[in-house]
């Protein structure tokens, strides 16, 4: 029965993948987290790939894992290569959905390769950092800490956040006083989660929740929230691209990765290899910094990144003073709990 | 009476001899059976997109192989356990062998994801004992085992395993209507904090309740103007009625996110106007108003679209009332207003009850708009659906909540059908 259910969602995915895009037999679908960044990887990927003659169908969606294991279990892949954050990538690889990545056969130097052992299943691409920015002409004195993002009384206004406890509770435990080294000790008790949850209740009524990663700086441009949360380079494009005038705030960044991993059992594997050799390439990778403000995972790419965007990078040294690393562990261990969690009080 | 041959035994026979009541039956069957292959592909239809998927709805609400099928050995061992104290050395080597076999076929993290929904933290705590007792070679396994986690240690550990080492489970039922099971059987609330689904089906039911009633208000006065103004005017309004109808929901409302965002057009409005002043200085708001992401959005857009669902009933059943009827009740001395209310409207009835539950089985299954113009505290239980399927990967709880939709949209039926009677109702 469960079979068959998993075979009628599957359905359902691959009926809207249809009517999104046509899935011609011998095209190896890459799918990404859309607008900006997946702009970025068509430049610097797709369109030099398909002009050595290969093809590809693009897709795009909000980081479900629970999408691919749909597909997986029923066996129908319409996603070949999917770019993944490393929680996705170390529940997807445990839970079976995600291949175990052969780095012999992918022939891509694994030492070379920064953030190689986020798990079995992904190969790094770029380092990206979550930061929340604000528009300068409408805010001239704008908020520098985290814990302007949830002062009311000093930044009246909407605020955009990801629609996700991921970020958001450990954010709001910062903002609360919790150092940021402790802040996942903290977040590990009853207390802590109860805590993050009362800072979040402050500013609730004031929230304005994003799904897709292009809908935050939309949000900003559109007036919407005085400031939002965003994933760096999101907000750094429009404003290299389009003058807007946004300004990111580097206080305490959380940093992850972005990796690409190959759907278990896809039958374009040799395909889905070749691609994902091609964009650890460290040209490509380089290439990559001019359209969007993340740091290439591989090491020989770092040389070659365009120099206009090393002090957006969220690697530069400046933005790095009080980063905290994302610990997928702890999310991997307590995401289903904090989750459901997040949604009843999200209701509530 | 002489044209029909009848023999000696009585029976009434066609030319060829056969009894005319046999010939008659076979007639009979072969018409049946033409007017069966003529809806057979409808019927196949409904058995295979209606009928199947939602049998196989209701059983995964029930349905929980996983321990089951993946942990053979301990499902074995751990039937004999009272429940009071650890279990002994044979379950825990059952336990050991089981993890094995999961760590080996990758199926460690599906044995931990159903067991994390009711101990948290077990999900990273099945992999990793699996992974660790993959490379412990012999027992004893009990020492070993709580050596791993101490977890394993707990009674109330085992409790959970040997509840979910049955196939079938009420667990993710009584997990959608915010109850849960504890260790020594007894059916409790759960904390404060995740009580939420029993909320969620208030929610949907008294949005549904609202939009339905909204649209009853406004639809009746169209619907009596339909029927009443001649022909030509009739069927030009009607296209007013017709055309949202037909426009794609999404579209309309998508429109109305457009619309009623802040600094959108009706915001814009009410500022020119000098509403937004007039509010501000009765002191019901301070600044611009809220109207986008609220549950006022959610409910006019869901009117919008649920407008003509409810008129258009309503409608047709107004046409086939002969005036004849309020004549006659004028004429015996009925004041306009008393002949209306006593005579006029208990006619509508049958339509009004038909629209009324159209719409309001329609709103309790609304999904799509009061995600784009509600906000999070405006999800209806579909939402919840989705959540769970998509996010949470719990296809038990997304199929429990569907069947706790299904139920009360059958209750609802029921309890309708007694108060106004399902024959009395008509759509046209």
């Amino acid at each position: 029965m469960k079979k068959f259910l998993t075979v009628l969602g599957a359905g359902v995915l691959a009926t809207s993948a249809l009517t999104g895009v046509a899935r011609a037999g011998d095209e190896l679908t890459i799918t990404s987290w859309g607008g900006a960044y997946q702009d970025s990887q068509r430049e610097a990927y797709y369109k030099p790939y398909i002009a050595a003659g290969n093809k590809i169908t693009e897709a795009e969606y909000n980081g479900e894992v629970a999408k691919i294991k749909a597909m997986v279990e029923a066996n129908a892949i319409t996603w070949d290569v999917i770019d993944v954050d490393s929680a996705t990538a170390l529940q997807g690889c445990a839970e079976g959905a995600l291949e175990v990545i052969d780095w012999a056969k992918l022939g891509v130097d694994k030492a070379k390769m920064l953030g190689a052992d986020v798990s079995d299943c992904s190969v790094p691409t770029i380092v990206f950092g979550t930061v929340f920015g604000y528009d300068t002409s409408k805010l001239k004195d704008g908020p520098t800490t985290i814990a302007d993002l949830f002062d009311l009384t000093k930044f009246p206004g909407k605020r955009g956040l990801q629609k996700n406890p991921t970020v958001n509770l450990e954010w709001a435990l910062i903002a609360d006083g919790v150092p940021a080294a402790d802040v996942y000790k903290v977040l590990g008790t009853p207390e802590g989660v109860d805590r993050a949850f009362k800072k979040l209740d402050t500013i609730k009524k004031d929230v304005i929740w994003w799904e897709a990663g292009a809908q935050a700086p939309q949000l900003l441009a559109d007036g919407q929230v005085v400031m939002t949360s965003a994933w760096n380079g999101r907000l750094q494009t429009p404003i290299d691209k389009d003058g807007k005038p946004f300004k990111i705030v580097w206080d305490h960044q959380a940093l992850d990765w972005d990796l690409w991993a190959i759907a278990k059992g896809t039958p374009k594997m040799d395909e889905a290899y070749r691609f994902i050799a091609f964009a650890s390439g460290a040209v490509p990778q380089a290439e990559q910094t001019k359209y969007i403000a993340y740091g290439p995972a591989n090491a020989d790419a770092i040389p070659n990144v365009n120099p206009k965007v090393l002090p957006s990078l969220p690697t530069a040294p400046d933005n790095l003073k009080t980063a905290w690393n994302l610990d997928t562990q702890f999310w991997a261990d307590n995401g289903d709990q904090l989750k459901e969690r997040f949604n009843a009080w999200l209701s509530q | 009476m002489t044209s029909v041959p009848i023999n000696s035994d009585n029976i009434m026979r066609a030319a060829d001899g056969t009894p005319l009541k046999q010939k008659l039956a076979q007639a009979q069957r072969q018409a049946q059976l033409k007017a069966l292959a003529l809806i057979a592909p409808l019927f196949l239809f409904i058995v295979i997109s209606f009928l199947v998927p939602i049998a196989s709805m209701l059983v995964n609400a029930f349905y929980d192989p996983d321990v089951h099928n993946e942990m053979p050995q301990t499902v074995a061992a751990i039937a004999t356990w009272d429940g009071k104290e650890l279990p002994d050395e044979a379950v825990f080597a059952a336990f050991a062998a089981d993890m094995k076999a999961a760590h080996k076929a990758k199926t460690s993290a599906q044995i931990g994801k159903r067991l994390n929904y009711e101990v948290p933290t077990l999900k990273s705590k099945v992999t990793v004992t699996a992974r660790k007792l993959d490379k412990v070679e012999a027992g004893p396994w009990k020492e070993a085992v709580i050596g791993i986690d101490p977890v394993w240690g707990d009674p109330e550990t085992w409790a959970v395993i040997k509840r979910a080492t049955s196939s079938y489970t009420s667990f993710y039922l009584l997990n959608v209507v915010d109850l849960k099971q504890t260790a020594d059987g007894k059916v409790v609330s759960v904390e404060d904090n995740r009580k939420i689904y029993r909320d969620i089906l208030f929610r949907t039911l008294g949005i549904s309740f609202m939009v339905t009633l909204l649209t009853l208000i406004m639809g009746f006065p169209v619907a009596y103007l339909l029927a009443t103004v001649p022909q030509r005017t009739a069927s030009i309004l009607m296209i007013l009625v017709l055309l949202p109808f037909w426009t794609s929901l999404l579209v309309r409302t998508t429109a109305w996110s457009i619309l009623l965002q802040d600094g959108g057009v009706v915001s814009q409005l009410l500022h020119i106007s000098g509403i937004t002043w007039l509010l501000n200085a009765l002191g019901l708001i301070s600044g611009e108003p809220q109207l986008f992401k609220t549950r006022f959005a959610t409910v006019l857009a869901m009117v919008h679209i649920q407008l003509p669902f409810t008129l258009l009933p309503i409608y047709s059943v107004m046409k086939t009332i002969s005036p004849t009827y309020m004549r006659a009740a004028r004429s015996l001395g009925a004041k306009p207003a008393y002949a209306y209310w006593r005579v006029y409207v208990p006619q509508t009835l049958p339509g009004v009850a038909a629209g009324c539950l159209l719409t309001f089985i329609l709103c309790l299954g609304y999904y799509i708009t009061p995600a784009l113009v509600g906000g999070p505290a405006d999800n209806m239980i579909s939402g919840f659906i989705d959540i769970a399927m998509t996010q949470e990967n719990n296809w038990g709880k997304a199929s429990a909540l569907g069947a706790v939709l299904l139920t009360a949209t059958m209750i609802l039926y029921y309890v309708y059908n007694k108060l106004i009677g399902i024959d009395r109702m008509k759509l046209g």
